[in-house]
């Protein structure tokens, strides 16, 4: 550290404090001195922080890197190239992992996504009871996420389980829910809704209580209705939200781990829950390849990485 | 000022008088206060509200009470076909063998543990630094925040596997960290989220209030104590609850990283032992590991909602 740096760092944030009104090199020194005292407290409040971020997120993003491109055999760490990617491509559950991964994204965003809203606008209509039915859809967001999915587990039972029941109510035929391979990725995305669904609700409920109601009312005089009013008001006035946790919700459906592990196993009949977090965690704790399972992670992390870069524009131009 | 407000509600006052008949002074929403103020406006609203009030008590507290009478159930009704509403007997004796058969007091007390450590953790080294960065602004502050915030942008799935690598052989110290709660204490630290939240509050706090502090010779150890952490409640509270329920609800790391059963969170245990006791008392141990949080949330969720809205979206 030198002087220069030092002085810099003070310029942009003057302490607070006494300032003698001296000239000369004394009073350069004296500035110096403190500045490298007031940085020696800051960085003593930083460090057990930088500490943790420096072992536990910082070295695990750089090693990360290294891992995809390396191979231990016989306790011996090798450069190994491309050959972790190019077994993770050749692996016939690459694709299908990626298959599964894309149908629960398109699956709980359609429920995930939409439903809240439509909840959160009805929601906001209501003059009575508006606290109970908030605290209602957020309850599963609170609860432990193994108490919810093994009582869906429960309720999904072909035999005994209450959701055939309910169908059986309804006069529609029985499900095997989670042994069917073309219904178990359907059933998984089910739960986890329900589990997940009140963080959006309540942020879109914030978004509407902020649209002015003058709005509305200048939309009324035009002689719109209601669905010209939601189209027209309510979805331009909150299109920042919604896309904000469009891409929130992407981001955190494409690394879905819990729930198909909890509810299936992981894998499913047939494979058919396997997403590629799933995938990277059989690589890693079931084969012990980690170059196999690094290198499955930055393909997940460059898919992602673009999602993540468009949130943080857009969550920077609403601070503005 | 005060006249101008007279004015306009003189203006307005008809309009204002009428809103607050049907609408109790609320702001104005899609529907207008007209509208539902008509006699087929107000049917349409009770018949909707009565559906999805009906609707959501079914949906999200049926499941709930599915849960605690199925614990009260005998082994062979639980798994009965057709199930029955209620339980034909009260059977309690479930959740004291649930509670001694699955360890639950142990699961529970691990649990609390992991949490409440993991909070101390966090509020003392990530208020630090939130302070730093925010009110001493050291050489670098700026780099050291972007690289904090950077951390944001990598899935957090994609890191578990190095991470898991790093606690069998911390680097430097050369320890292994494995069934210690110090690998859930400290990666607990680095959720910058949380480091982004406080110093966004300690940013908002005037700078007159600390440099009067400072004047009187007061240290900024001191100052954060005396001054800037009464006014932080509301935020502190925010901090604190979401680090004890992230521990709370975490799975795949506890999973990994405290394999011990002796020493597993109450997700992980309940989870390794679910296949091997019947489903009523399965059952009734969910309702068990269910209480604490809901408690928490009952008792707390002003703090908890308000924080959800305030934060939940800037990152």
């Amino acid at each position: 550290m030198s002087a220069p740096t030092l002085s810099t760092g003070k310029a942009s944030a003057p302490p607070p404090g006494h300032h003698h009104p001296t000239t000369g090199p004394d009073s350069a020194r004296e500035e110096f001195v403190r500045a490298l005292r007031r940085n020696i407290t800051a960085h003593g409040f930083l460090i057990g922080a930088v500490l943790c971020f420096s072992f536990f997120s910082w070295y695990p993003m750089v090693r990360e890197f290294l891992l995809a491109f390396q191979k231990t055999e016989d306790g011996r760490t090798t450069w190994a190239g491309w050959s972790n990617l190019s077994y993770v491509f050749n692996d016939p559950a690459f694709w299908q992992a990626w298959r599964n991964t894309l149908l629960f994204t398109v699956l709980a965003l359609l429920l995930g996504f939409a439903v809240p809203f439509v909840v959160a606008v009805v929601l906001n209509e209501f003059r009575h009871a508006q606290g109970y039915l908030r605290l209602l859809v957020y309850l599963p967001v609170m609860l432990p996420p193994v108490a919810s999915v093994l009582l869906f587990k429960y309720f999904y039972d072909p035999g005994y389980g209450l959701f055939n029941r309910i169908l059986e109510f309804l006069h529609l035929p029985a499900q095997q829910w989670l042994q069917d391979p073309g219904t178990s990725m359907l059933s998984v995305v089910i739960a986890s809704t329900w589990m997940n669904m009140g963080g959006a609700t309540l942020i879109y409920l914030a978004a509407l209580q902020g649209i002015p109601g003058e709005l509305y009312e200048a939309a009324e005089l035009d002689g719109a209705g209601l669905f010209r009013k939601i189209w027209h008001v309510t979805i331009p006035q909150t299109r920042l939200i919604l896309s904000l946790l469009l891409l929130m919700q992407i981001i955190a459906t494409m690394q879905v781990f819990t729930e198909p592990f909890l509810l299936t196993n992981g894998a499913g009949p047939e494979g058919s829950t396997t997403t590629v977090v799933y995938l990277i965690y059989q690589y890693a704790f079931n084969f012990n390849n980690y170059g196999g399972a690094a290198a499955l992670g930055l393909l997940l992390l460059v898919v992602l990485a673009g999602f993540s870069a468009v949130y943080v524009r857009l969550s920077r131009s609403s601070e503005d | 000022m005060a006249s101008s407000t007279l004015v306009s509600r003189r203006g307005t006052r008809g309009r204002k008088a009428r809103r607050r008949d049907t609408g109790q002074g609320r702001q104005r929403t899609l529907i207008s206060p007209a509208q539902l103020g008509r006699p087929r406006g107000r049917a349409v609203y009770w018949i909707v509200f009565a559906l999805v009030a009906l609707g959501f008590t079914l949906v999200f507290l049926g499941p709930l009470y599915w849960m605690v009478t199925g614990g009260l159930k005998t082994t062979q009704e639980v798994v009965q076909s057709p199930p029955t509403a209620f339980p034909s007997s009260i059977h309690t004796e479930n959740y004291s063998q649930a509670w001694n058969v699955m360890d639950l007091a142990q699961l529970l007390l691990n649990t609390l543990y992991y949490a409440f450590g993991a909070l101390a953790f966090q509020l003392v080294l990530d208020v630090a630094a939130a302070y730093s960065l925010s009110r001493l602004r050291p050489v670098f502050g700026r780099a050291i925040l972007g690289m904090m915030l950077a951390t944001l942008m990598i899935p957090a799935t994609v890191l578990v596997v190095p991470q898991y690598l790093t606690v069998l052989d911390v680097p430097i110290f050369e320890r292994n960290l494995l069934n210690s709660p110090w690998a859930i204490w400290l990666p607990s630290v680095t959720n910058a989220f949380n480091i982004f939240l406080l110093k966004r509050f300690f940013d908002s706090i005037p700078g007159e209030l600390l440099d009067a502090a400072a004047m009187d010779g007061a240290s900024p150890l001191c100052t954060l104590r005396s001054i800037v952490l009464p006014i932080s409640r509301p935020i502190l509270g925010v901090v604190s609850i979401f680090a004890v329920v992230g521990v709370w609800k975490d799975f795949l790391w506890p999973m990994l990283t405290l394999p011990d059963p002796g020493k597993q969170t109450l997700n992980v245990g309940i989870y390794s032992l679910s296949n091997g006791v019947p489903q009523n008392v399965l059952i009734a141990a969910l309702t068990i590991a269910s209480v604490p949080t809901l408690l928490v949330f009952l008792l707390f969720q002003r703090n908890i909602m308000s924080g959800l809205t305030a934060g939940g979206l800037k990152g």
